[in-house]
């Protein structure tokens, strides 16, 4: 009686561990190794493993072990006559012994006899088999009585929703992959459609060719030397490449014209931030305001911008980059009507609008990433790249843009974080 | 000083060696335990000493790792012997038949 009541609270003790274990554990190989321990540790088992089942692969791969020896196989099939049985048994120790007759033991006999396995014990979560234990003999040489077995079947019961919450993790974690996988091609076939979309822009003025893509990555420089994040900054590009969407529908002459257009010509053009808001408005951009870059990036600081003369604080502040980056590009590109203009012209006309025109803080970032690369202090030749060598070589260029730099440093500045915009 | 060291053991000849049991044996000393066991039995020990003065408990996975123990000495033939076990943990070794397989000092 005295053995009876020890034997339980032994017992009581592992599977209160085991519960512990199992809840707290994060290792799963750790868990499974440490809860054949307490299994065997509590009833005094020489030896025997714990499997993890693959329904698909209807196999059994041996997570933990003690005293199999090399031999023993890490992984076994199973027939489906087999999983049906073991399914109809439920989780209670099978004798090997008297369980011969099924192809399992009969392909894995070997095994079992050359270890001594006793018991096998289905792992069955929710009619659906995870896994089996593998149960020596007794250290006591007895054999297994009626309250082992219950004991067993206990702690089986523990182990088996382990395993079961280890597959529904790896389970989750393959559609996590699959769902990062299909987000990073939508992702790209996101990019690649404002990219072609740029060109279709572009393509329509012979004379800005290029345009769209170039306010784009002034953009993303303006952007990135605001400290905005990567996904900011990549909406920011974005709403670059496509702020000029609206000039698909201007007449290709009025937009080639290489004259100064006359006024009833430029009420035409001036559309085409309107129509470009209409165009982007129905599509779900991951990023920041797209539609309303297009919408106000002819808007200017001191309420004389188009198409809704807003002033400073009205105006998006992804408006105000696109504004700058763009009016940038105009300025250091050849026009139908005029050539581009040297460099020290366009410091001094950024300089001149700044507060007017241009956020005096966004003139700032755009200079400072121009000085930055000149001085090597950014290795990436951005400049270079969109304005030429010959351009960014001119003569006193980093001297003017160090005085601008620091006649624009006394201006206070409010940077304004991406956050402060709408996000789809 | 004990007849023991800190580490567990002493210079013993090269056909016993001595373990220590530690204090407690659960997963942490157990491990330490095992790892030492099966240096002893690998280097080739004949008697294999677990040294369990030290010992008030013994717990379910430190019970399980002394099987393993014990099927790994059986399988080299090497004879084990449990020493200075106290009452409980006796009981506990009788109840789930331990000490049918070692010899007991």
């Amino acid at each position: 009686m005295i053995a009876d009541k020890n034997k339980l609270i032994h017992a009581f003790g592992a599977l209160a561990e085991l519960g512990q274990e199992i809840t707290v554990r994060a290792s799963f190989p750790e868990t499974m190794r440490t809860s054949l321990h307490l299994i065997s540790g509590s009833l005094g088992i020489m030896r025997g493993g714990i499997a993890k089942y693959s329904r698909y692969a209807h196999e059994m791969n041996l997570v933990a072990a003690r005293g199999l020896g090399d031999e023993f196989p890490l992984a076994m099939s199973l027939c489906e006559e087999d999983e049906r049985q073991f399914l109809t048994n439920g989780i209670y120790p099978i004798d090997v012994d008297q369980a011969r007759v099924l192809p399992y033991f009969q392909v894995y006999s070997n095994s079992f006899d050359r270890r001594n396995l006793k018991l096998f014990v289905p792992l069955i979560v929710r009619d659906e088999m995870v896994g089996a234990l593998f149960l020596g003999e007794k250290a006591t040489g007895d054999a297994y009585t009626s309250y082992d077995k219950d004991v067993i079947c206990a702690m089986g019961r523990h182990i088996g929703v382990a395993i079961s919450q280890r597959n529904l993790l790896e389970e989750v974690q393959r559609r996590a992959d699959e769902n990062r996988k299909l987000f990073d091609e939508l992702h790209l076939t996101y990019t690649d459609t404002v990219k072609a979309f740029a060109a279709a822009i572009d393509c329509k003025d012979k004379y800005t060719e290029g345009h769209s893509v170039r306010v784009g990555k002034y953009t993303e420089i303006i952007a990135t030397e605001l400290g905005w994040t990567p996904d900011e900054t990549e909406g920011a590009a974005v709403a670059g490449y496509l702020h000029d969407v609206g000039k698909l529908t201007v007449d290709r002459r009025i937009i080639n014209a290489p004259y100064r257009i006359n006024a009833k010509e430029s009420a035409e053009l001036n559309k085409h931030p309107g129509v470009g808001y209409e165009i982007l408005l129905p599509i779900r951009h991951p990023f920041t305001d797209v539609p309303l870059a297009a919408k106000y990036h002819h808007e200017r600081l001191d309420g004389r911008g188009y198409p809704d003369g807003l002033y400073d604080k009205d105006i998006p502040y992804i408006a105000k980059i696109v504004n700058l980056a763009d009016s940038f590009d105009a300025m250091t590109t050849d026009r139908p009507y005029r050539h581009r203009r040297p460099a020290d012209e366009v410091i001094d006309d950024l300089k001149r609008n700044s507060g007017k025109q241009f956020a005096p803080e966004l003139v700032s970032a755009l200079l400072k990433a121009m000085f930055s690369e000149l001085t090597g202090e950014a290795s990436e030749k951005r400049f270079r790249r969109l304005l030429g060598r010959e351009y960014m070589e001119a003569e006193n260029l980093v001297p003017m843009l160090k005085t601008a730099l620091n006649g624009t440093a006394p201006k206070p500045v409010t940077v304004l974080s991406a956050d402060q915009l709408t996000v789809n | 000083m004990s007849e023991f060291d800190d580490a567990g053991e002493m210079p013993e000849p090269e056909e016993r060696a001595v373990v220590s049991a530690g204090d407690y044996l659960n997963k942490i000393t157990g491990e330490r335990v095992e790892r030492e066991c099966r240096e002893r039995l690998k280097s080739g020990c004949r008697e294999l000493v677990l040294d369990f003065a030290k010992t008030e408990i013994v717990n379910s996975i430190g019970v399980s790792i002394l099987l393993g123990v014990i099927d790994s000495a059986q399988g080299t033939g090497t004879k084990v012997v449990f020493s200075g076990v106290n009452g409980q943990t006796a009981e506990l070794f009788d109840m789930l038949g331990v000490t049918r397989h070692v010899e007991v000092a």
